[in-house]
């Protein structure tokens, strides 16, 4: 009813016609319970009607206690006893029914959560990559939470508010019908005063959020980066800011806070007008027909609904902003789970075994970008032999990463192909392709779990033995054993106190396990101190021997030795060659190399 | 939370008002039933109908007096609470930004922010409801209580056992809820944790083929949420059946005892249904009270913290400046040990050198080896714990801090822009500079192209943090900011890293031919960014190891060798 009153008129139509498609995604979800629901429904139906029945026992039973030498004690009795038993069929019923709604709403909390999570796995990088990791989650975890409320709040309010509206009407029926007619003239009137007072408080709202995000801008600034603000005593400067944003917030704030809080008042008072109105009608019906049906227990029940008939109507107005709050997270829900997976595997793919693998992989003609409108790599051929080594090279953010994704086939080729072993990569099902890489990123991504669950990620079932040995060859042995519980210690999320050094040798040690026939390997020394650079080097030249590798390339010696060098620069392959070659040419790589010579 | 009610004393008034109106509503509220049976016990059975339309009108008069005071009382409470928060906003933010960094850290960035928004919006919220609430419901509670007694002492004890009972019921699951909620929440956590770690690991997950085994784990966590939520979710249904029930057994007193009164001639059928009415007053009221009483528990932790951070002491105490003596060295430390407060152990030790106006200084070692903290005492973001700092001959201590900082232009490792422009940003150093000025420090810093290319030139818009621009031109945007001041002194904090080599070197060069020959400070990890220094300062692990020009430490500084070695020899150590 209230559904869209803070929305104007295109907006709604646009929403209705989203949500009708999300329903339907929702209702796929219900279906699983409709057991549950009709079970759920029903006892809706039985709480309604013994609540409202409840109202009309006691007034028989004040109709009964006329006055002095004038009660009818038995029958009140006996009416007591009903009441008792009802309240208390009631109670149970209502509790049973909640438990229903429960299950319903966090068993299809749970499933979404499980498709969104799956769907994460099937996802293509490029998906994952443009958009916010906060993002994602917070579809997963707060949408779906949302949602949920709404949910829950629909099963609990939605349809007892609308049961209680209609068996509040046809029980008023059964007693007056000219008091009914009161009631139902009048109590539209809270609505529209609560309509009313919503549209106009949300403009207010709307001012109160964007001016708190503004300050909250400024907050994140001006405290985040407090350190700046201090060395350049910009204090005063700041507070000024602030202040300026602080006052209008103060204004605008309490504008809505009041305006809001007018509607519970307004609602009461309509309230007791209907009140009134009922006492007086009914008052004047009793005087003038004192043996009609209306009597004075009669009325006390009519009261008592009056007092409560406003009530459902807020709910469920309520309900309905909530719900259509719902159906709105419930959207970006979908929207992820329903978002294209990568492309599946051809049908008769390859599983590449390990014999196969014979350490050469060839680009032909390979054409790449991330968004159509930048290309970053044309017409790229190179034919790597097994054991050759290719460094990446160049200036930070160039795009080096890109090459290791097309070769991970993280991202497909536009055009062109990559052969691995004589087969296109697309021909191969992913996990063999991947399984034949070792790739140790810069990022030192470690997932939460203990020192053995990280370094046997590629070999769950590794033994003791081979997971220290791997260790020992990384030189992470020694650190480890250092650690409270050992290969056991358990790391959090970010790789806990463990430093980057520490985490990269666990990175370096996860591959030695299982230690593939072709390594991607980021040479990571810009966080790393020099001795435990040294350590890393070590393990990496380990590692390297007879293996076809691709380095993205920070140090000198890796470049200067390597088979092929790429030069990225702007996310395109500028220049290739070896090093003397390159330096010969006079290019970019020539520049590039001179200048940290230059003093 | 003593000041927190400093800034709500300033609304002495308001805080007076909007109870006494709540009261005199709640009040109000209370007469209505009593009205209603006088119209049933004398309207209805004397056949009165003026009595029955003047009862009616003044049920409907109580409506409006009741709407009026509620609208006051409203008023004022919204007043309070924003006035009370906007107080509080304004000195927490002034105090705040008088944090030196030993402070700042102390509290941390993310809890700073916690503090400013989320604590001080749930305060307001806190004392806005407290206004509102805490005493209505009180009110009406035993205000129910009391006509009850005035109508028929006989139901005092009814009323009194229904209303303990169900505080008691209602308390007890709201309060045994918590825990229950937070174990929920603990097991969401775990479910975000693994959603947050299989998008921020995904080319590694995917590159050990590990998809199916994080499905599992994934639902065995999702799995134990559902049934923690399951299980608290039974507990907190039993609210509404049990308070039900509660209420009608009340009711069903009521009705018992007052039937024999009224049998005996000491009640009206008008008292039964004023009791009836009152009993079924109390438990909305009751429900409202206890979530008052929770809103007003979580208003109260976010004021004890919001406390806490202003309890914090600020700023740095001056000393009296002695005669500052005119040092020919730019920049002197003096046999000094830094140690953070809570650290174990010191973070510098020992640091002695001096530098000479005009010279350039390289500073060079590992990560955490205390490069930033060495270079962070010279604008005196944090204090010696032993021995001397000397800026311009006068210890630092005897600074005013603004003053100190006006002599360093400082370029932070992280490169921060703010929102706003390339000229509002370049203002930071320097706030009346030319245009002219802007173009030349943007010169110097090899960032005048870029900044020529982008739309607007100064007047090009910088997003928040900066993130409309890549990394290498914020930090060369940095380094413009901190020299157009001309201070004498600059501070490059690894401020070129993300410059190619190329760049760097003309950087370099530029800064070195600065007219007015400033002290420069460079921090790198690069040997070639630092070998032309006059003086280079070799850490390892918080202490000099070394000190001397390039030459002289390839001769005698294992460290340096090292470190230069990995970078261009390729060593294989």
């Amino acid at each position: 009813m209230m559904l869209g009153k803070k929305k104007n008129a295109s907006e709604k139509k646009a929403f209705v016609a989203g949500s009708s498609q999300t329903v339907k995604k929702v209702l796929r979800y219900l279906k699983k319970y409709k057991i549950l629901f009709a079970i759920s429904l029903t006892l809706a139906i039985f709480i309604v009607a013994a609540t409202l029945y409840i109202p009309i026992l006691v007034g028989e039973a004040i109709n009964l206690a006329v006055g002095e030498g004038n009660v009818d004690l038995d029958g009140i009795y006996t009416l007591l006893v009903k009441i008792g038993v009802i309240s208390a069929v009631t109670a149970l019923l209502q509790w049973l029914m909640n438990v229903c709604n429960n299950r319903m709403t966090f068993g299809i909390v749970r499933r979404l959560r499980r498709d969104a999570f799956k769907k994460i796995q099937e996802l293509p990088l490029s998906y994952i990559d443009s958009h916010p990791i906060g993002d994602t989650v917070s579809r997963v975890i707060s949408d779906v939470d949302q949602f949920a409320d709404g949910l829950l709040m629909g099963f609990t309010q939605f349809f007892t508010g609308i049961l209680t509206i209609i068996g509040t009407l046809v029980f008023m029926l059964c007693i007056d019908v000219t008091i009914t007619v009161v009631v139902v003239v009048v109590t539209p009137l809270s609505l529209f005063v609560a309509a009313f007072i919503a549209r106009n408080t949300h403009s207010l709202f709307k001012k109160q959020s964007e001016t708190r995000a503004e300050q909250t801008a400024l907050i994140d600034e001006m405290i985040g980066e407090h350190k700046v603000v201090a060395a350049f005593s910009h204090e005063d400067e700041a507070i000024e800011q602030f202040d300026e944003i602080n006052e209008r917030l103060e204004k605008c704030s309490l504008k809505a806070l009041f305006y809001s809080s007018i509607t519970n008042p307004s609602t009461r008072f309509v309230n007791n007008l209907v009140y009134a109105a009922v006492a007086l009608v009914g008052a004047l019906i009793c005087i003038n027909n004192p043996t009609g049906p209306l009597n004075v227990g009669m009325l006390a029940s009519l009261l008592q609904y009056a007092n409560q008939y406003t009530k459902p109507f807020n709910e469920i107005s309520g309900v309905v902003t909530e719900l259509q709050n719902a159906l709105a997270c419930a959207a970006r829900v979908f929207e992820l789970i329903d978002a294209e997976p990568q492309i599946p595997e051809a049908e008769n793919a390859h599983a590449l075994t390990e014999s196969e693998i014979d350490g050469k992989v060839s680009l032909e003609n390979v054409e790449f970008s991330y968004s159509p409108d930048r290309e970053l790599i044309r017409d790229l051929n190179l034919s790597i032999e097994n054991g050759q080594r290719v460094a990446i090279v160049g200036p930070t953010g160039c795009g080096k990463t890109t090459v290791i994704n097309l070769l991970m086939r993280f991202y497909d080729v536009d055009s062109g192909k990559i052969e691995v072993s004589g087969h296109d990569v697309r021909e191969l099902t992913r996990a063999s392709l991947r399984r034949s890489y070792g790739m140790v990123l810069q990022e030192t991504w470690l997932k939460s779990g203990t020192i053995r669950d990280n370094i046997a990620m590629g070999k769950p079932e590794a033994s003791d033995e081979e997971i220290i040995s791997a260790a020992k060859t990384a030189r992470a042995h020694s650190f480890i054993r250092q650690l409270p519980q050992g290969y056991d210690t358990v790391i959090g999320e970010d790789g806990g106190s463990l430093s980057q050094g520490q985490k990269q040798l666990l990175c370096i040690a996860r591959v030695l396990l299982c230690l593939p026939p072709m390594l991607i390997l980021d040479e990571a020394t810009s966080s790393i101190d020099t001795r435990t650079e040294v350590k890393i080097q070590n393990a990496f030249a380990f590692m390297m021997k007879g293996r076809t590798s691709f380095i993205v390339a920070h140090r000198l010696s890796t470049i200067k030795e390597a088979d092929i060098i790429l030069v990225m620069n702007n996310g395109r392959i500028v220049e290739k060659g070896d090093h003397s070659s390159l330096l010969k040419n006079g290019g970019f790589y020539s520049e590039l190399w001179n200048s940290q010579f230059e003093d | 939370m003593k000041p927190v009610l400093r800034f709500l004393k300033k609304y002495k008034l308001e805080c007076f008002m909007a109870p006494l109106f709540k009261l005199l509503e709640a009040c109000f509220d209370l007469l209505v039933p009593i009205v209603v049976k006088y119209i049933m016990d004398i309207g209805i059975k004397q056949r009165d109908t003026s009595y029955v339309i003047n009862g009616c009108l003044i049920l409907a008069a109580l409506g409006i007096i009741g709407l009026i005071c509620a609208l006051v009382a409203q008023y004022f409470a919204a007043k309070a609470a924003v006035g009370t928060a906007t107080g509080l906003r304004h000195a927490l933010f002034a105090h705040l930004q008088g944090f030196s960094y030993t402070e700042s850290d102390k509290l941390g960035k993310s809890s700073m922010i916690t503090r400013m928004t989320s604590d001080i919006n749930q305060l307001q919220n806190g004392v806005n409801m407290t206004l509102r609430l805490f005493l209505r419901s009180p009110i009406i509670v035993f205000g129910a209580m009391i006509m009850a007694y005035f109508i028929s002492p006989e139901s005092l004890a009814t009323f009194s056992i229904t209303i303990a009972v169900l505080a008691v019921i209602v308390f007890t699951i709201i309060l045994a809820g918590i825990p229950l909620y937070k174990k929920v929440q603990s097991k969401l956590d775990r479910v975000t944790g693994s959603v947050r770690e299989n998008l921020s690991g995904v080319r590694v997950i995917r590159a050990f083929n590990n998809e199916k085994s994080e499905i599992a784990g994934f639902m065995l966590a999702n799995n134990e949420h559902t049934d923690a939520h399951n299980f608290t979710g039974k507990i907190t249904s039993l609210m509404n059946p049990l308070t039900y029930v509660t209420v009608n057994i009340g009711i069903i007193a009521v009705i018992y005892v007052s039937s024999a009164e009224i049998n005996v001639g000491n009640m009206t059928q008008g008292d039964l249904f004023a009791l009836y009415n009152y009993m079924s007053q109390i438990l909305v009221e009751l429900v409202k009270l206890a979530n008052t009483i929770l809103l007003i528990t979580k208003a109260v932790a976010c004021g004890h913290r919001i406390q806490s951070v202003l309890d914090t002491p600020t700023g740095m105490k001056v000393e009296r400046a002695e005669c500052g003596s005119d040092s020919p060295y730019a920049v002197e430390f003096n046999n000094v040990t830094l140690q953070y407060s809570g650290a174990g152990a010191p973070s510098l030790e020992g640091i002695d050198f001096k530098v000479e106006r005009g010279s350039t200084v390289g500073i060079i070692g590992g990560t955490g080896c205390g490069k930033t903290s060495l270079v962070n005492m010279i604008p005196r973001f944090y204090d010696a714990s032993c021995g001397e700092v000397k800026v311009f001959g006068r210890n630092v201590k005897q600074y005013e801090p603004a003053d100190l900082r006006e002599q360093i232009g400082i370029v932070p490792q992280r490169a921060v822009l703010f929102k706003g422009t390339v000229r509002s940003n370049l203002a930071w150093g320097k706030a009346d500079a030319t245009d002219e000025e802007m173009w030349q420090a943007l010169e110097i810093a090899q960032a005048k192209e870029f900044v020529e290319d982008k739309e607007g030139g100064l007047d090009a818009v910088v997003e928040q943090k900066g993130r409309n621009f890549s990394g290498g031109q914020r930090q060369r945007l940095t380094i413009a900011r901190a020299i157009i001041s001309r201070a004498p002194i600059i501070i490059l904090d690894d401020s070129a890293s993300a410059l190619d080599f190329a760049t760097e070197a003309k950087l370099r060069q530029s800064l070195r031919r600065l007219d007015y020959a400033p002290t420069v400070f460079i921090i790198s990890q690069r040997t070639s960014s630092i070998s032309h220094a006059d003086k280079i300062v070799v850490l390892d692990d918080g202490e000099a190891v070394g000190i001397g020009t390039h030459q002289e430490l390839l001769e005698d500084c294992p460290v340096y060798k090292e470190i230069y070695d990995s970078q261009f020899k390729g060593g294989k150590a």
